[in-house]
């Protein structure tokens, strides 16, 4: 008796089974998956990109939000149970995903060519699609002018003359390479130097000086807010973020250029979708030059595509993490070495923040 | 050896079948129906339940990537003893393997897993991976060519790390959730102290959720015993102020917590106001917002299996003990309480294991030195991807419960439990 049930019951579990995990039904032709980071920065994706496909294909843009885990890129080319067809991603995940084979490579023969792009912006499995910078940025009403007022990536660390709690973005990328640079190391050596164990444990003692004044944040729209409800008095943030909150919402906030760490984001496509044609389709249409100048109306984020970049605003230039004046004293972020060693780092950094 | 078969006192209906089993078909007739009825439910429960953390619990053990992705290294390897350095066929079996690894873009996978058992592997993988000796390099120069991308294929540790990580399954998540892994020669030992933080969340984890519940029982004891005592006119307005907070969204409560206890928010702008404290001070990303929004979270979950048996009992007992001479207090202690049993069972034991479990609060209004097991679950399933870690702290957790209710099973009793 007790056999006989447990065989109906594994065999009704099966069917049920395959039932829940079975092909997923065709997503009809006329609509795209997108998803992005939030807030500002999908604001200006909508405008500059979704609502233009949308008028000259037809085809319906839907948004989805995440926050940059790849366990669910992971997750859809391993049950090919596709949610998204485009995905906005940053480097070091797009280098791993490439190695681990869960992202589609990228024929560039279908984009025009590697080299409409600039330097770094065609990766294998990635295509550039903005150029932004981690900086970080403090009230002007708790700093006033006239007053001292941070202006080096060194202040960041000052408690004594900045007091104050500081946001801080939870995860080594790119605080690793900020304590460094606040400890004096030159620009040229941080990543050498974070390759040895003494660099690593140099990153995490200057990190220490400030870890009780810290207030970590996840999610980009969470830096603006933490300045502007005063929780904290400086923040880490990406800079169209605190673009967007002086411009738009009329914020007093300062960024501070220096020790500003520039990097990529790119647009990956989950590897096996069977609408690849179409994420190619969409892809191709933002890195159209006077498609992609139109974005930096709506957040101060740099192009990717050479040809887009005489087309700027040049009201906006100035904002821009490329401005010969922002680029003073800069680090540009080194993809491979993050892709080889952020799970090392992420653990190291989950466990010294646990501590 | 043979078997003697009784036949003559046997029992046998009208048409010759013995009794025994034309009753037996009856009962099964009987049982099929019943679990025919219950057959929804029980799958339900099998597909949704059962079978998910049937399947985590697994993941827990299982360690395909380098038998699948290096599988002549994983094969050829485990005749090497561990010391020195492996043999020309082990060398030859990984660079092939590594090869191979590379053209079906799966050396990230076995370079991630690697990693996690000595931290430095994952570039080492990647790198050697891009640089690979010419496939017609003879076997007996592999070796030094491997030494010549990096060094470290020199040392002992990283072929080790290879062969611990060979076998199909392995109790190397288990352990690490426990900050312990294996040496070279298989022996368990501490792991590094720059990564061990489990036993530490684990104690933790147990503590918050203690203050919890502790906290929890002594606001929701008189709580309940004043909706179980006033006239229902009062009590059911009471009522509702406890309910309607338990129907609102734990999400809503939480950032509503956040909102009052910020440090520009309003419990800090009432306080500064009336001169309690005349700096506005932290009150939240620290373990006071975590105790605060929790407590309240879980409440009516302590107020209302209490409520419930409170209502039972009658007063009248109360009467009898005051009528025999016993103070109002000895009456309460000696009388009241102990009949509430029931009630504080249930309710301790269902904010404990609640608490246990704790995600989204600490993770909203708590600091990193704040959160429990469930965030470094969360972690490894969406940020660091290592899915056998999160299983390995998922086993812990349930364990941990498991563990905790079999104590309160045998001291205070499952079956005394009630929940309303």
């Amino acid at each position: 008796m007790k056999h006989s049930l447990t065989l109906t019951a594994l065999a009704a579990t099966g069917i049920a089974w395959a039932a829940l995990t079975g092909p997923s039904p065709a997503v009809a032709q006329d609509s795209i998956t997108i998803a992005s980071w939030g807030g500002a920065y999908s604001m200006s994706q909508r405008k500059a990109y979704y609502e233009p496909f949308m008028k000259e294909t037809g085809i319906t843009v839907l948004e989805d939000e995440w926050d940059g885990s790849m366990a669910k890129v992971r997750a859809m080319t391993e049950t090919k149970n596709y949610q998204w067809h485009v995905i906005d991603a940053e480097t070091p995940d797009i280098l791993q995903g490439c190695d681990e084979g869960t992202l589609e490579e990228i024929d560039y023969d279908r984009l025009g060519g590697r080299d409409r792009f600039i330097e770094t912006a065609a990766l294998d499995c990635g295509v550039g699609t903005i150029v932004w910078s981690t900086i970080y940025a403090y009230d002007g009403d708790v700093f006033p002018e006239g007053g001292p007022r941070p202006s080096t990536i060194a202040d960041f660390f000052d408690v004594e003359k900045f007091p104050g709690p500081r946001g801080m973005y939870r995860f080594p990328n790119p605080n690793m390479e900020i304590a460094l640079m606040a400890d004096g190391v030159p620009n040229s050596e941080i990543y050498d130097l974070l390759r040895t164990e003494e660099g690593i444990a140099r990153a995490f003692r200057k990190l220490d000086e400030i870890k009780s004044h810290a207030i970590w944040w996840s999610a980009g729209a969470q830096a603006p807010q933490l300045l502007a409800d005063k929780e904290v008095v400086m923040t880490q943030a990406w800079n169209g973020r605190i673009y967007n909150a002086v411009n738009i919402e009329g914020k007093n906030f300062v960024i501070v250029w220096d020790g500003q760490l520039l990097d990529l984001d790119y647009w990956i496509i989950p590897k096996g979708h069977p609408e690849t044609d179409l994420a190619y389709r969409f892809i191709e249409f933002a890195s159209r030059p006077e498609v992609m100048a139109n974005q930096s109306k709506y957040i101060a984020y740099g192009p990717t595509v050479k040809a887009a970049i005489p087309l700027i605003n040049p009201d906006i230039l100035k904002d821009l993490p490329t401005a010969p004046e922002n680029t003073k004293n800069y680090l540009r972020i080194d993809a491979e070495f993050w892709a080889d060693y952020s799970d090392e780092l992420e653990e190291r950094f989950e466990a010294w923040l646990a501590r | 050896m043979t078997t003697i078969v009784p036949t003559a006192d046997i029992v046998r209906t009208a048409d010759g079948v013995p009794l025994k089993v034309k009753l037996r078909r009856a009962e099964r007739m009987r049982k099929i129906r019943a679990v025919s009825l219950i057959a929804p439910l029980f799958l339900f429960l099998a597909v949704t339940f059962v079978m998910p953390i049937g399947i985590m619990l697994f993941r827990s053990v299982q360690n395909p990537e380098v038998s699948q992705i290096l599988p002549r290294t994983a094969q050829a390897i485990q005749q090497w003893d561990g010391e020195g350095l492996p043999g020309e066929d082990v060398v030859a079996a990984f660079i092939a393997d590594l090869r191979a690894a590379k053209e079906a873009k799966t050396h990230g996978k076995v370079a991630k897993r690697l990693n996690y058992d000595l931290s430095g592997f994952r570039s080492l993988t990647l790198q050697t991976a891009r640089r690979l000796p010419p496939p017609e390099t003879p076997p007996s120069e592999l070796l030094d060519k491997l030494i010549e991308i990096d060094k470290r294929w020199g040392e002992t540790r990283y072929w080790a790390t290879i062969k611990k990580a060979a076998p199909p399954y392995t109790m190397f998540y288990l352990l690490a959730a426990l900050d312990r892994n294996f040496d070279v020669k298989g022996n368990v030992i501490h792991a590094p102290p720059e990564v061990s933080i489990y036993i530490d969340v684990l104690e933790r984890t147990f503590w918050m959720s203690f203050i919890v519940t502790a906290v929890c029982f002594l606001l929701g004891y008189p709580i309940a015993y004043l909706l179980a005592t006033l006239p229902t006119k009062h009590s059911n307005l009471l009522m509702i102020l406890v309910l309607l907070p338990f129907w609102t969204s734990l999400l809503v409560r939480t950032t509503a917590w956040v909102v009052l206890l910020q440090t520009q928010g309003v419990v800090n702008d009432a306080a500064v106001a009336l001169g309690l404290w005349s700096e506005r001070i932290q009150l939240i990303h620290n373990r006071t917002g975590v105790y605060v929004a929790m407590v309240h979270i879980l409440l009516p979950f302590m107020v209302l299996p209490l409520y419930s048996v409170m209502k039972g009992i009658s007063f009248t007992h109360m009467r009898a003990a005051a009528s025999l001479g016993a103070n109002p207090l000895r009456s309460f202690l000696k009388v009241y309480v102990p009949q509430t049993m029931p009630g504080i069972g249930a309710g301790i034991l269902l904010v404990f294991i609640i608490s246990l479990g704790y995600y989204i609060t600490p993770a909203l209004v708590g600091g990193p030195r704040d959160q429990m097991i469930s965030y470094f679950i969360a972690f490894h399933t969406n940020t660091s991807v290592n899915w056998g870690m999160a299983a390995a702290l998922s086993v812990v957790l349930l364990f941990c419960v498991m563990i905790f209710f079999g104590i309160y099973n045998r001291f205070v009793g499952i079956e005394k439990m009630k929940l309303g």
